[in-house]
């Protein structure tokens, strides 16, 4: 099945022209045709779109010095703008928006020769952490509990249809963001790798903005070593975003199966929380057990502001949405809702675009940089982010990467845990630190729960050392030989 | 620190969005539950510590003062909700 494929096997494949990048692309476009009316992974599907891309692909294909992705056919979440294709954020408020330019991490994916099957689905505006605030309806995860076939499990968010298209082999491999874990938790959901790089590795430009200091692109795919491919085309300096950090991109791809020899793995304290399931810790000291197996030195570390990360990231998160969905007024892009004044206008559009997660962070935003709070609220969380820094700055003395769980369970139920926002805030409690200090993170998936679902080990490494994060999580992945597949998949279709 | 109904309403104006009556008292128990679990931040000794703006990893940088992405006003204004000619259009502001 070219569904089932790597994105590495697939270069090979289409190199030796074992199959076409036609064929590779009408493969994948079968199985969303078959699968998204139920998953609702994508939002907007490319097909045509995809076709000429795959065609043009084929001819390149047929000439020597084909580009890394000619022909891959990848997932895009609708939070990258892509000229000339519907970029809704999943909310009301850009149902129609059709932007007329291209962001840079998707120029990129572009430029090296990647087919674009279609926008995937997400949280509105990336708030989120289980793919059910979009104006455009719920994904759901392509996994079961087994035994349950009936009942609908979510796939994590914000990179949710992202993470269940590359799961199911709807697409080889997605992009994805991450603002407090919106890649690594749905990626740990799905049974899917997936790597928050380093705040600045990733250009913004041309990303809906949702935290600007937090935001991060990254790549998803069903194994490390994809992820690496992908990551090798996304990264790279643009002078058109002010935070991007003009670094070289080292060879991602051959820190996959790089020996861990000496390696010193930090195994921090405060991850493990009061309540946690015996699964997840047991998942945990396997993933220790592995990497000791594979040469390295396990070091207990203290991370003493972990407990304050999430409270943090509430603020701060919140803080930054309301600033930037500011430019959402009905005036220059988006939807419209007519007003006697400008004030009833920026009103009306405001309270029927957005939905109730997103209006709820504009208006906390709002609170917490109000005159005569900011000091009590955005000020003080501003210091604490500054303090959980500094404790991975510590531990990176003494540890080259972390090695944490990434969720504290395995992906739940539509239903359950959605009363209380503060509830599902909580599902991101091991991802938000890494996100606050701007440091790469990657989730591989690890093993299946009791219920026969997914478990993701984190790999949090030092700022710009992607390296030693993939050749860590390569090294898991080898070890976990999770050959695992979803109930809902192509080709059982 | 507790939102009252005023508070909410008056960050509601403050952010342009416009809210029900019978949608207040629902926004004021969410909002005050998470103001409440953020509390826990003031068990942490900040004093001396500099506020984190960003990750700090990119220096500012400078470039010459010239239009870099002219000439496309066709561009920017063909997602207008509403537009005459090469403007925007909004209700009247201004007796």
């Amino acid at each position: 099945m070219l569904t089932e494929l790597t994105i590495a096997s697939a270069q090979g494949g289409l190199k030796r022209r074992d199959f076409s990048a036609v064929e590779l692309t009408q493969a994948h476009l079968a199985a969303i045709e078959a699968l998204n009316g139920r998953l609702n992974a994508f939002i907007t599907i490319t097909a045509e779109r995809a076709l000429d891309a795959a065609r043009r692909a084929d001819a390149v294909l047929a000439g020597q010095d084909a580009p890394a992705l000619t022909g891959i056919p990848l997932g895009i979440k609708d939070l990258f703008c892509t000229d000339g294709v519907r970029t809704t954020a999943a909310s009301r408020m850009l149902e129609d928006f059709v932007p007329p330019y291209e962001s840079t991490v998707t120029a990129n994916l572009l430029r090296d020769g990647a087919v674009f099957v279609g926008k995937t689905n997400l949280d509105e505006f990336a708030m989120g952490s289980a793919n059910i605030t979009s104006a455009f309806g719920a994904v759901e995860n392509p996994w079961k509990r087994t035994g349950e076939p009936d009942t609908v499990l979510v796939p994590g968010g914000s990179s949710g249809g992202s993470a269940a298209a590359v799961a199911a082999g709807l697409a080889m491999g997605a992009t994805g963001t991450d603002t407090g874990g919106s890649i690594r938790q749905p990626a740990a959901y799905c049974g899917i790798a997936g790597i928050k790089p380093t705040y600045g590795r990733c250009s913004r430009w041309g990303t809906i903005a949702f935290a600007s200091s937090l935001d991060q692109a990254g790549p998803m795919a069903r194994t490390v070593e994809d992820c690496a491919i992908l990551l090798q085309s996304m990264a790279g300096f643009d002078v058109r975003d002010s935070t991007s950090v003009d670094v070289p991109v080292p060879e991602y791809r051959a820190a996959c199966g790089r020996s861990l020899k000496g390696m010193k793995v930090g195994i921090p304290a405060e991850y493990r929380v009061a309540g946690m399931p015996a699964e997840i810790e047991a998942a945990w000291e396997q993933g220790i057990a592995w990497l000791r197996d594979a040469g390295c030195e396990i070091v207990n570390v203290s991370l003493p502001h972990t407990k304050y990360g999430l409270a943090t990231y509430y603020i701060v998160a919140p803080a930054e949405c309301s600033s930037n969905l500011a430019r959402y007024d009905g005036v220059r892009f988006g939807r419209r809702v007519p007003g006697e004044s400008l004030d009833a206008l920026y009103e009306a559009t405001r309270r029927e675009g957005f939905g109730p997660e997103v209006r709820r962070r504009i208006l906390m935003g709002t609170y917490v940089l109000s005159a005569g709070y900011y000091d009590a609220y955005y000020l003080r969380a501003q210091k604490v982010r500054h303090l959980i820094r500094r404790d991975f700055e510590e531990a990176f003395r003494m540890v080259d990467v972390l090695l944490t769980p990434t969720a504290p369970s395995p992906a739940f139920a539509q239903g359950e845990k959605m009363d209380d926002p503060v509830q599902m805030y909580l599902n991101d409690v091991f991802t938000v630190p890494a996100s606050m200090a701007g440091v790469p993170a990657m989730s591989v998936p690890a093993g299946l729960s009791g219920s026969g679902l997914p478990l993701g080990l984190q790999v949090i490494g030092r700022s710009f050392d992607e390296e030693t994060v993939i050749a860590a999580g390569s090294a898991i992945e080898r070890a976990a030989s999770f050959a695992h597949r979803p109930a809902l998949r192509a080709e059982v279709a | 620190m507790s939102l009252d109904p005023a508070t909410v309403r008056r960050i509601a104006r403050l952010a342009r969005i416009g809210i029900d009556e019978s949608d207040l008292q629902a926004l004021q128990g969410e909002l005050n539950g998470i103001l409440g679990w953020i509390e826990q931040l003031n068990e942490v000794d900040v004093g001396g510590v500099e506020p984190m703006v960003g990750t700090g990893h990119a220096a500012l940088r400078m470039r010459e003062d010239w239009v870099t992405d002219g000439e496309a006003r066709d561009a920017v204004l063909s997602n207008a909700p509403d537009k005459a000619g090469p403007f925007y259009t909004v209700p009247k502001v201004v007796e």
